[in-house]
């Protein structure tokens, strides 16, 4: 192995390893509240969800409509 | 060589550290939350319109913020600018390499962009003086094919490639500001984070890193999947990610618990996700397959409700609008369709 590429090696070892220092480092938040999060989210956002709820076709931009007022 | 094997005994001790962290805060699963939620009733969106004018592959498609105008990239070396209402052609570019990969609409409606084979990334404005759209910047620096971008504003862009970086580029000057190093395949996706200070990115090192824009850092890296990850995108409230890979299943990682909460998948689906798009509220689901089809799955329950069959050929490509009135797909039988 010549001495440039065992330097590279070690240089990237480097790198790899302040990058696992940086990552293991972080704080994390416990699984109950961010699933309890995700799911409060979802079920508060529901009612304004046009895929999940349906779009009713007076409203559906890609519909015309059905009638025409007439004044 | 006593230094490496110091480092290497480092990195897996490191590895197990990161591991048992993640351990140590799984108190409960999001399975657990939701055991007592319904599973949402069957979906069955309809097709309202099909978006017809490209003559070969499409490989890529992206909403105009919160309009109905979209952009789609095919291999036919056109960027198509729709209004998907009225299906009209609002613009229709000829691109100077045909082998585009991806293309973005800027938040601001004022640009567009592509990139593939090239190796680099186009900037095309649309709102020229004269009224025809011209080639603004041509971004290169990339080794490798661009496989995606997204714009942060009309100055600044993400573009993703196969030479197995990210980078941050000043439109203005053509420059490169950040280079995002660290993946160990090629980057086959991103996703921008609503609030615009991080980004993340999928590779064929099969996993996902989440970035800070700012300083150009790895903040966190999520293993799990077993193949490619072809497509990223951000759970609404900007707290997850969600991936989807040539493993055929989908995965939802949160980002402040550090790990995976979820996995959509099904034996009876062998192919791998092209795309994804959750919709405004995160409840659904939507995905395309190599296998023609895309799924809708509940993403509390993990369970199939729906599926969108219409495209003859790999849907390619997918997104739902700003106001997730509707979701749209790209496909390689050249046709886009949009659905509710």
């Amino acid at each position: 192995m010549s001495n440039n590429s065992a330097n590279n090696s070690l240089v990237l070892l480097h790198k790899s390893v302040k990058q696992l220092r940086l990552e293991a480092g972080i704080r994390r938040m416990k699984v109950s509240q961010a699933a309890s999060d995700l799911k409060t989210f979802c079920l508060q956002n529901a009612s304004k969800d046009p895929l999940l709820m349906g779009v009713p076709s007076n409203d559906n931009p890609f519909r015309p409509p059905k009638s025409c007022a007439l004044f | 060589m006593g230094e490496m094997e110091k480092l290497r005994k480092e990195a897996e001790s490191l590895k197990d550290q990161i591991t048992a962290a993640r351990k140590a805060v799984q108190d409960l699963t999001l399975q657990d939350h939701t055991s007592g939620t319904s599973v949402v009733g069957r979906v069955q969106l309809k097709i309202r319109k099909t978006l017809r004018g490209h003559l070969a592959k499409i490989y890529a498609m992206h909403w105009g913020g919160d309009t109905k105008l979209c952009v789609s990239a095919s291999q036919d070396g056109k960027l198509i600018v729709w209004d998907t209402c009225t299906t009209n052609k609002v613009h229709a570019i000829p691109l100077k390499s045909s082998w585009v990969m991806t293309c973005a609409y800027a938040p601001s409606g004022n640009m567009v962009a592509c990139g593939g084979l090239d190796n680099m990334c186009s900037i095309y404005n649309l709102k020229g003086k004269d009224g025809s759209v011209k080639v603004m910047r041509e971004l290169a620096g990339h080794n490798g094919y661009l496989s995606s971008c997204r714009f942060i504003s009309d100055s600044e862009i993400i573009t993703s490639s196969g030479d197995c970086t990210c980078c941050m580029w000043d439109i203005e000057t053509g420059t490169q500001k950040t280079i995002f190093a660290g993946h160990l395949g090629d980057c086959m996706s991103l996703g921008m984070a609503p609030d615009f200070n991080t980004f993340i990115s999928g590779a064929c090192d099969f996993t996902a890193k989440l970035w800070d824009i700012r300083d150009g850092q790895c903040r966190q890296t999520f293993a799990g999947h077993e193949s490619d990850i072809n497509a990223i995108g951000f759970f609404p409230n900007g707290n997850a990610v969600i991936t989807g890979s040539d493993d055929a299943s989908l995965k939802l990682f949160d980002l402040r618990a550090d790990q995976e909460l979820m996995t959509f998948q099904d034996s009876s689906i062998m192919c791998g996700v092209t795309s994804l798009a959750p919709s405004i509220s995160g409840r659904l689901l939507l995905a395309g397959y190599d296998d023609f089809n895309c799924n809708v799955w509940d993403t509390l329950k993990a369970e199939r409700v729906g599926t969108l069959a219409g495209h003859d050929n790999r849907v390619s490509c997918m997104g739902v609008t700003g106001d997730g009135m509707a979701c749209c797909t790209g496909s390689w039988d050249s046709f886009l369709k949009i659905w509710n």
